[in-house]
């Protein structure tokens, strides 16, 4: 009895999970859809299910667009800023984890509260500084900005993640003669490796889906697949399956790596989760 | 002897390289189909000016405006030509944000003197033109041909509101899915806003007094919203208050509305092998009701070199092949006369082959000479712009008045409500700026 309950408890929340899964899904399911037809089929009400399929939008999207570039310019960005920020959190979140002082805590908060403020609200300082250093519309320039918009959240996974780890084998590194370096390389680093691997990849997410930044600092030479998408919208004209064509072409990539590191990502963001 | 030979051959050879470089200007532009059809003529350009290459970025119509606002503000230089309307040359061009286009105003080759009067005006400052104008529209009447002749109605060239209300009451067919009219509803300042505000112009309502005062609690505001609303609760289509452009586009390529009031470019779409009643629209002038004012708007997306540009001698070379009238002619020999941006030179109006190949041509050309930024409502204003008011706080205030608008259209405020709203929003925002 016990065992049948357990059972429907399980058919469920699986019936539950895929029903919330497949909801989530749609938007992105819909936007493929509406790839494959025609403006036509794509503004049609009732909205089709069943069309013509056509790979039409798609070549005019490489015809018209440098695909390429953009793609480049994302990897650029997305995986500089992200390799860039993991070198300077894995070294903050260390210190505050192992060696905390009694201001750790309002540090963490601090950079967490930085989060906070509307990007906008920085916007023109940013683009000054960047105008005045050279760096406007380069992706040297996106890749410092995209890894301090990311930092904190970083410096706080990692910081999470360490915690878990016990500070009684580090001291015994210590005590074997390991030097800082090898303490963090040899010692912490492997322990710490899924939670390391999920926050690169859920950065890596962030940082490629980010549009604030990298349509305002970007123009004809660093700009990534975000300008790509805005390129091919419009108030005044029938841009749905072309958009949608554009939007599927962008998150491809991202989404392919998602797919193939769900494993990883699960592991790491339950990390500690259940002691 | 023969070593310098070389070195001299070497430095020559370095030197014409140097000066063999092209030179790469950038523009910035919006997502249409006339924009991305010059980007397609690209080659043109180049070919007449070698030495000068082109780097386009395209955005989305208000990330656009954003990004190209922050480059001129700041005197970024990230871009040499921008694509900006009627509403930002005026204000731009008082900050000495934009470069005077005097040359190509004294060109004789360019014939300035051609521009429409009313683009020209909304492009100018003092008599100075700033921008060049690549395409210009106003607003008018699409509307079934053989709807109305079911109704029982005939459209006049110039009709009244009064005249478009009946009609869309009779045309209305909820049975069928048809709708009387289809009219912009969602919230914005370049959507409902721009609909709105053009709209109570023929009403003789206006945004400010002279004194700079807003004006939403005057009966004008409250008859021109109380006719909106009551027109769309009979007659438009459900959930109006969603539709902006390319809703009521899509709606009225399928055979949903009898009537559309909204940008004359519209007028190419609908009458496109993509619609299914392009055998089937007719055109006539925005409305009004007899005050010497049609509910028209006028807008042109314009072709300006920012002042922080460093490269302004090569962009005025692109802005004077991208307007000029070889252009028009060179799209034509290339797509036909029916695809050349419309709305700018008044000689494209005197040609034939044009004319024939744009049943909408007329009726554009008399939208356009219809509206008069310079002097937009019955009533005396402070301010230039038909469906805007060309001060930098316009964005923001228009944006909030247009949520109290659409939340008229909804349901969630009444009249009045929104009407009541709308002033102290106004109100409360014109004073913190100081006026």
């Amino acid at each position: 009895m016990a065992r049948k309950v357990t059972l429907q408890r399980k058919l469920g929340f699986t019936a539950l999970a895929w029903f919330l899964g497949c909801i989530m899904f749609f938007p992105i399911f819909w936007m493929i859809l509406t790839s494959f037809k025609t403006e036509i089929d794509a503004i049609a009400s009732p909205p089709l299910v069943f069309f013509q399929a056509t790979w039409e939008n798609y070549q005019l999207v490489l015809n018209q667009s440098d695909y390429l570039k953009y793609f480049g310019n994302s990897v650029v960005i997305a995986g500089g800023s992200t390799i860039l920020a993991l070198l300077v959190a894995i070294p903050s979140a260390w210190s505050m984890a192992f060696s905390p002082t009694r201001h750790t805590k309002d540090v963490l908060m601090w950079m967490l509260s930085t989060k906070m403020m509307p990007p906008v609200g920085v916007l023109v300082p940013i683009y000054l500084m960047l105008k005045y250093l050279g760096l406007l519309d380069t992706r040297t320039g996106l890749v410092i900005i995209m890894m301090l918009i990311n930092l904190p959240i970083i410096i706080w996974m990692l910081y999470t993640y360490f915690k878990e780890i016990p500070s009684e084998i580090l001291e015994a590194s210590r005590m074997d003669g390991a030097v800082l370096w090898k303490e963090i390389v040899y010692v912490l680093l492997p322990m710490a490796l899924p939670g390391i691997a999920s926050t690169l990849l859920l950065n890596l997410i962030l940082a490629w889906n980010e549009a604030f930044w990298t349509l305002n600092l970007t123009a004809a030479n660093a700009a990534p697949l975000t300008a790509f998408i805005a390129s091919y919208s419009s108030p005044e004209g029938l841009f749905w399956s072309k958009l949608s064509a554009a939007s599927t072409m962008a998150i491809a990539p991202i989404m392919v790596l998602g797919w193939f590191s769900q494993k990883q990502l699960v592991t790491g963001l339950t990390f500690g989760a259940v002691k | 002897m023969k070593l310098s030979s070389i070195l001299i051959g070497a430095c020559s050879v370095l030197a014409l390289g140097a000066t063999a470089q092209a030179e790469t200007i950038t523009i910035a532009t919006v997502n249409n189909g006339d924009m991305i059809r010059m980007q397609g003529l690209t080659a043109d350009f180049t070919a007449k000016n070698p030495g000068i290459e082109l780097e386009w970025v395209t955005l989305e119509e208000n990330i656009l405006r954003q990004r190209v606002t922050t480059d001129v503000a700041t005197n970024g230089g990230q871009f040499d030509v921008m694509t900006i309307g009627t509403y930002e040359v005026p204000i731009w061009a008082k900050q000495g944000w934009l470069v005077p286009l005097t040359a190509l105003q004294d060109d004789p080759v360019y014939d300035a003197a051609d521009i429409l009067p009313a683009i020209a005006g909304g492009l100018s400052v003092d008599g100075t033109l700033y921008a060049a104008p690549f395409y210009g529209e106003s607003s008018m009447v699409m509307y079934r041909t053989d709807l109305m002749e079911k109704a029982g109605l005939s459209m006049p060239d110039a009709p009244t509101w009064d005249f478009i209300a009946d009609a869309a009451r009779k045309m209305t067919d909820r049975d069928e899915g048809i709708n009387g009219i289809c009219l912009r509803g969602k919230a914005g300042w370049g959507e409902n806003g721009a609909f709105i505000t053009a709209m109570s112009n023929s009403f003789g309502a206006r945004w400010f007094d002279e004194e700079w005062n807003a004006q939403f609690d005057q009966p004008e505001w409250k008859a021109t919203l109380d006719f909106y609303v009551g027109l769309m609760n009979d007659a438009g289509p459900a959930g109006a208050s969603s539709n902006g452009f390319n809703e009521n586009l899509a709606l009225f390529q399928q055979g949903k509305c009898g009537m559309w009031i909204d940008a004359t470019v519209a007028a190419s779409f609908v009458t496109s092998g993509d619609s299914t009643v392009a055998d089937k629209v007719g055109f006539a002038l925005a409305p009004d009701n007899g005050l010497g004012k049609r509910a028209n708007w006028l807008w042109a997306w314009s072709l300006a070199i920012p002042s922080g540009s460093q490269k302004q001698d090569a962009a005025a070379k692109f802005v004077s092949w991208a307007t000029d009238k070889a252009y028009l002619e060179l799209v034509a020999s290339k797509e036909g006369w029916a695809a050349v941006p419309p709305g700018t030179r008044t000689s494209l109006y005197e040609n034939p082959e044009y004319l024939a190949a744009a049943p909408f041509a007329k009726m554009t050309l008399e939208s356009i000479n219809a509206a008069d930024p310079t002097n937009p409502t019955v009533k005396p204003v402070p301010y230039v712009g038909v469906q805007f008011v060309a001060i930098p706080e316009f964005q923001g205030i228009a944006n909030n008045v247009g949520q109290q608008f659409a939340a008229a259209l909804a349901g969630t405020k009444t009249v009045d409500e929104a009407l009541a709203e709308a002033q102290n929003i106004t109100t409360r925002e014109m004073r913190a700026a100081g006026y």
